[in-house]
């Protein structure tokens, strides 16, 4: 049903440091193996080899630069953006067909692909481009979190987690249980000020970004200087004396 | 967003079918037996080609009949009911009128108010979305409401509807124009907002996700022919508006300058439409530093 469940038992999402991402693309390319051969339709690309090609992922990394208020140096942030699993997921409730769910268990969004019609209204509904229609398929895909690897027995415990999470070689991605103020990513989330995209749609995400630290400010002074400058300005001794008979021949 | 000619047809097509049967259903004109068979069968097919021409916009149609049953929470899924239920009642009234020769006036009028509600249902699936500043206001709704009554009023071939109609519709298209360039701005949505990166400083994308181009780009994020805009609200302007009204005061109660009134109205409403879409920013565009 695409009434949203008033409360879940779990929260489950990612948090996404942006202080440690380096934009290695590791977790784009982890999940669409993953996923392309796991729940549901592929993720197809179109026009592989050809001059335009293009394709569907549920997970992406835009890059940004930040330019200080305060001038100084630009920062270079790394974005990764994928379904923010949000409570008031506003691409539950367009779905005509009842595809697009939320789970009451552990607040998973969605797509079971026998009921989508593909008419793309939660694809339009959606702030942060979570979700893309597939070309080939015709059906809306979207993050899973993983739920073929989070409850899966088969699988070592270790590799429990989201594929973008277990391969993330700079640990810049955690996921854990939100309702549980306990878990992990609460912590994290409390420690480092974690914060909501886009927080005046009122989507009331559940995936949370850990924004970058501050960064050193580099001054507009020779920190070499004092180091450099000469101890003695004028020689005594017998190195004066050298000197004024070095000058006079 | 991406101005696809499936949903320009379906929103043009069956705004003015509903928007017609609305005014067959409260009688102007009101045709009797075999003589309203043409007036009847104008207003299904567009209304049904309208709806069939949806279904083109569609990824995976085949479990389109799965559309009815999210009416509680979902637009669509009420506009397939109201549509469905309107197509109903007006069929019955018209059969009635056409094979039995039977007028039933309260049904008429409660299939015109259907009528009406399919058309708000239509509307409320673009001013719902929060996403498209432009679209996500109420004025919307009485823009596409007014716009089917006007519409109706040139097929009904009637005066006073057609200047009364399309008068209040021009005047709400200047509005919704105006209220519209500047909704993006005043939502406060920008890249900052978007990244979360505003307390740093100034966020600029300086590398795409991906070379190539994506179903959001291409859908959401459609930029092309934007710099024809004004160009195009003017022609839209006077072939919806202006060129209708002039030719509905010119001819009074004479039919044969009605079929010109509506040839410019659907080109005037098929340009308009297409701004509707081609003009409509949605802020997932922000993540590309584009709007």
């Amino acid at each position: 049903m695409t009434q949203l469940p008033q409360t879940t038992d779990k929260k489950l999402g990612l948090v996404i440091d942006l202080d440690t991402c380096v934009g290695c693309q590791a977790c784009v390319i982890s999940c669409k193996g993953w996923n392309t051969e796991n729940y549901g339709a592929p993720l197809s690309d179109m026009d592989a080899y050809g001059a335009n090609p293009s394709g569907t992922f549920l997970n992406r990394v835009h890059s940004f630069e930040v330019q200080p208020d305060t001038g100084g140096c630009a920062q270079t942030v790394h974005f990764p953006k994928s379904c923010l699993h949000c409570e008031d997921a506003p691409c539950v409730t367009v779905c005509p067909t009842g595809a697009s769910y939320k789970r009451g268990e552990d607040g998973i969004v969605l797509v079971d692909e026998d009921a989508c019609i593909g008419c793309g209204l939660c694809a339009w509904s959606c702030p942060y481009g979570a979700r893309e229609l597939d070309q080939a398929a015709g059906v809306m895909k979207k993050c899973t979190l993983c739920i073929d690897r989070i409850y899966n027995e088969n699988l070592p415990e270790v590799d429990r987690v989201p594929s973008c999470v277990r391969t993330c070689p700079a640990g810049a991605r955690h996921f854990g249980d939100f309702a549980d103020p306990d878990s992990d990513v609460s912590k994290l989330v409390a420690e480092r000020g974690g914060m909501d995209l886009m927080p005046e749609q009122g989507t009331k995400p559940v995936n949370k970004y850990l924004p970058p630290r501050p960064k050193d400010t580099l001054q507009e002074v020779d920190a070499s200087a004092p180091i450099l400058n000469p101890v003695a300005e004028t020689p005594k001794g017998f190195l004066g004396w050298l000197d004024k008979a070095l000058e006079a021949l | 967003m991406h101005p696809a000619p499936s949903v320009i047809f379906f929103t043009v097509f069956s705004g003015l079918g509903f928007g017609f049967l609305t005014w067959l259903g409260v009688g102007i004109p009101a045709p009797q037996g075999w003589a309203a068979f043409p007036y009847f069968f104008v207003a299904f097919a567009m209304a049904v080609g309208g709806l069939i021409a949806s279904t083109f916009h569609l990824g995976n149609p085949k479990n389109a009949l799965k559309a009815f049953s999210q009416w509680r929470t979902s637009w669509l899924s009420r506009e397939a009911w109201m549509a469905v239920l309107t197509l109903s009642a007006m069929g019955i009234f018209a059969a009635a009128n056409i094979f039995l020769n039977i007028s039933m006036p309260p049904l008429g009028i409660i299939g015109a108010i259907m009528a009406l509600i399919t058309v708000y249902t239509t509307s409320m699936m673009y001013a719902q979305l929060k996403t498209v500043p432009r679209w996500n206001h109420w004025t919307t709704s009485l823009l596409f409401i007014l716009l089917a009554l006007g519409g109706g009023a040139i097929l009904a071939a009637d005066s006073l509807g057609t200047i009364l109609f399309i008068g209040l519709a021009a005047l709400a298209q200047i509005y919704v124009w105006d209220a519209g360039d500047k909704r993006f701005a005043k939502r406060g949505h920008s890249i900052e907002t978007a990244t979360g990166l505003g307390d740093m400083g100034k966020v600029r994308m300086y590398e795409a996700p991906h070379s190539g181009t994506n179903y959001l780009l291409t859908e959401m994020v459609y930029v092309i022919a934007r710099k024809h805009a004004i160009k195009l609200r003017i022609i839209a302007f006077i072939l919806a508006y202006i060129a209708p009204m002039l030719l509905a005061i010119i001819s009074g109660r004479g039919f044969d300058l009605y079929i010109l009134a509506l040839i410019v109205h659907i080109v005037g409403i098929l340009a308009q439409r297409w701004l509707f879409f081609a003009e409509a920013e949605h802020v997932v565009g922000l993540y590309y530093d584009k709007r």
